[in-house]
């Protein structure tokens, strides 16, 4: 049902609906979007999760304070570091304790390499859901390198388990260090590329221009988070508002811009894969000396509160310990979960071929779209591949209009 | 200066809610008992004249009865003011926030499933994430569930 107005029903029989998922093979976060249209322009949206509701809050509770980053690791696969992070601060601000600068230095690497990764992720599926296949090979290219460097680092391509209560689990090997620097350069000079080449084609910018708007007001009230918040004129970040680990030791800047729209998230991206280039520098050539971890006897009764700053918006993490050795409740929040709820507000009013795209413009682990199929009187109309072309068609059209 | 700002605003809420039982866990986090009537009231003044976010809220099922942690985050300054109320159990109810703040929307949904607090007033209060043939009246992480 429609989050704002539960009276929404198709009563105008004029409307379509238009449902996009809820499975499908590749992606993880089945959900179920369900646009009601008005010829193109869709009018309403509905959202249903809950299609792979696994229970982790419940689990964790089972489980030993120890064994609980194994578990929280697998929630998402595009940024596992995120809630282990989230997770072990929660912990040691139950504890009362920080760990031990190395281990600060390795998680703020890490986390931001993830954000590199995780960023041109969402950059190549845009280029994808636009039609611009070229855009999605080229960016995916040169995430690679990076999967190879995490499996360097830590043995995993995904699932790195770097994050421990008290600390790191491995430790970032001096001899690495230039492998890392060289990776840096590489996408330093790709992302400059690519921000150049997506900026400053007017397809492209027509197409992600003024659509998808999410204005300030309503990412205030739907309390949206990341590159979301940021690209409608919210400056939030966790990483500056409470630093956690080695964030209030380097210097970046945060990337806002007041716009909205699909562009503005793209620009957020693009420029935050810059600020994470020059904070892995910075931490790399700071480097302390020293122990991993800050080695803790017992947890002792107590809640606390854990917030990482994940490519896609804050992570929070919440911890109840009675003393024992399992946590007594453990809330997750995912920032995806805050973002999908503003797509309510995002994409009305817009048609059905932007509407894949505002969907992923606030980067949900991306879900479903190619599984749609559009029913009119019990026959099948579109599916996804369907709308999959409609997006590529308008694409095609503005191209045109350009190259005349 | 972070700390200092976060300061004032304690005396601001103390000041308009003299009951508020206030614990500072650390600098950047603050636990706030209210009581569970004045909780709508107290989150109202948070998000409009504190511009505070609710970042989410927590249902813990205790000895005393279905606690509920609304963790509202102050970007200004880093902080995180937890309201903390308690809805007993044989009277599972509490005013629904989901009217003026759309970011309670979902998790209340959320609680209501799981725990089977009762939010008055909510537009809409269907499950959210349970299947569609969870039987009815049956809360996962309540304590005597089997």
């Amino acid at each position: 049902m429609s989050e704002l107005n539960p009276k929404s029903e198709i009563r105008n029989p004029e409307y379509r609906v238009v449902p996009i998922g809820p499975y499908h093979p590749l992606q993880e976060e089945p959900e179920f979007f369900k646009l009601i249209v008005e010829g193109e322009k869709v009018v309403d949206l509905e959202i249903n999760l809950g299609y792979n509701h696994r229970g982790h809050e419940y689990i964790a509770q089972t489980m030993t304070f120890d064994q609980v980053p194994f578990l929280v690791e697998r929630i998402c696969g595009i940024c596992s570091d995120s809630h282990p992070y989230a997770y072990c601060l929660a912990v040691e601000d139950v504890c009362g304790i920080k760990p031990p600068p190395r281990a600060q230095y390795i998680r703020t690497i890490i986390g931001e390499l993830e954000r590199i990764h995780s960023h041109y992720l969402w950059l190549g599926l845009a280029g994808h859901f636009i039609g611009y296949n070229t855009v999605w090979m080229w960016v995916w290219r040169y995430r690679e390198p990076l999967l190879d460097l995490f499996e360097l680092i830590m043995g995993n391509r995904n699932h790195y388990a770097i994050n421990k209560i008290g600390g790191a689990r491995r430790d970032i090997l001096p001899e690495d260090y230039p492998k890392i620097e060289e990776y840096l350069n590489l996408i330093e000079e790709k992302t400059a590329m690519f921000t150049k080449a997506i900026l400053d084609d007017p397809v492209i910018r027509a197409r992600l221009e003024g659509v998808g708007i999410l204005k300030k007001e309503d990412a205030i009230a739907y309390g949206v988070l990341g590159p979301t918040a940021r690209g409608s004129g919210v400056a939030i970040d966790v990483r500056k508002d409470d630093p956690y680990d080695a964030y209030d030791q380097v210097d970046w800047n945060i990337v806002v811009f007041e716009e909205g729209d699909v562009l503005a998230k793209a620009k957020v991206r693009l420029l935050e894969c810059f600020e994470s280039i020059k904070i892995v520098r910075q931490c790399l050539r700071n480097m302390p000396e020293g122990p991993i971890e800050t080695r803790i006897e017992e947890i002792p009764p107590g809640e606390g509160i854990g917030r990482h700053e994940a490519p896609r918006g804050e992570v929070f993490h919440y911890v109840r310990s009675d003393g024992s050795n399992m946590p007594v409740r453990h809330k997750i929040r995912a920032p995806s979960y805050m973002n999908i709820a503003s797509n309510v507000a995002a994409v009305k009013g817009y048609s059905i071929a932007d509407a894949a795209l505002v969907l992923a413009a606030v980067d949900p682990c991306y879900c479903c779209t190619e599984r749609t199929i559009v029913y009119e009187n019990g026959k099948k109309k579109y599916d996804g591949r369907d709308l999959l072309k409609f997006s590529w068609e308008k694409t095609e059209k503005i191209r045109r209009r350009y190259n005349k | 200066m972070k700390k200092e700002y976060s300061e004032e605003i304690l005396n601001e809420i103390k000041k308009r809610f003299p009951e508020v039982e206030i614990k500072i866990h650390s600098p950047r986090r603050t636990y706030i008992k209210i009581n569970r009537e004045r909780v709508y009231e107290f989150a109202k003044y948070l998000f409009n004249e504190l511009n505070m976010r609710l970042s989410i809220a927590t249902g813990i099922d205790t000895r005393d009865g279905i606690e509920i942690l609304y963790h509202f985050s102050h970007d200004a300054s880093g902080t995180y003011y937890n309201i903390k109320t308690l809805v007993p159990k044989d009277d599972p109810k509490i005013k629904s926030l989901a009217d003026f703040l759309p970011a309670a929307n979902w998790i209340e949904r959320e609680i209501h499933e799981l725990l089977g607090v009762d939010f008055v007033g909510h537009p809409n209060l269907i499950p959210l994430l349970t299947s569609d043939d969870w039987p009815e009246r049956t809360y996962p992480l309540r304590r005597d569930y089997e």
